[in-house]
C-alpha cells in the first residue's frame, strides 16, 4: 500500500529542490501541494504533468487518486 | 497512427467540448468525474462524454494520447484542458467560462 511519505519522496527527488506536502491515509486518494520554482512560467496543465510524470508508472498501478496543487512560491 | 489515436481524433473532432469521464452524466461513476459534470452544468454550453469504464483500450489509449494519467480529461477544440482538479481551479477563477465560449 502507498504512503503519503512515499509519494513525497518520488515528487520531491524527481522535482528537484520542490516541497511536497501529501495527505491521505487511505492508501489510495492522496492529495499533493506542490511548491517548486520549475512551475515558472508553465501552465496549470503541464505543471500537474510534471508531478505525475515524477511519479510516472505508480500513477498507473499504485496510486488510484491523486488530486494536486502546484504553485511556484509559497504565497 | 495508432488504431486507438485514430478513434480518439475522431471522437474529438466529432464535438467542440468533450468529456472522458468515469460513468455517464446523469451516473457517474467517481467523485471527480461527478464533479466535473456539475460544474459544466452551470454553464450554458453542451458536452459530449464517453464512459471510458466500457472501454478499456480506449482508457489506456487515452492516457498516453495525452499523456495524463487520471480521469475524467476535458477536451475544448480538441485541446486537453485538464482534469478535475485543473477544471476546478479555473472555474473557482472564473476563467473557465471564456474557456468554454471561445469558439475555436
Amino acid at each position: 500500500m502507498v504512503t503519503k511519505d512515499e509519494i513525497k519522496y518520488w515528487i520531491e527527488s524527481n522535482l528537484i529542490g520542490s516541497s511536497a506536502e501529501v495527505s491521505g491515509d487511505d492508501g489510495a486518494h492522496f492529495h499533493a501541494s506542490v511548491v517548486y520554482d520549475g512551475f515558472n512560467g508553465i501552465s496549470m496543465l503541464k505543471q500537474h504533468r510534471m508531478v505525475y510524470n515524477a511519479l510516472g508508472d505508480k500513477m498507473q498501478s499504485m496510486i488510484h487518486a491523486l488530486s494536486l496543487t502546484t504553485k511556484v512560491k509559497d504565497d | 497512427m495508432t488504431e486507438i489515436n485514430k478513434k480518439i481524433e475522431e471522437q474529438l473532432a466529432s464535438d467542440r467540448i468533450i468529456l472522458y469521464m468515469k460513468g455517464e452524466p446523469n451516473m457517474p461513476m467517481c467523485g471527480f468525474s461527478a464533479k466535473v459534470v456539475d460544474i459544466l452544468q452551470q454553464y450554458d454550453v453542451t458536452f459530449k462524454s464517453y464512459n471510458i469504464l466500457v472501454d478499456d483500450q480506449l482508457r489506456q489509449g487515452l492516457k498516453i494520447f495525452s499523456q495524463w494519467p487520471t480521469f475524467p480529461q476535458l477536451y475544448i477544440d480538441g485541446e486537453l484542458i485538464g482534469g478535475c482538479d485543473i477544471i476546478v481551479e479555473l472555474h473557482d477563477r472564473e476563467e473557465l467560462e471564456s474557456i468554454l465560449g471561445q469558439s475555436s
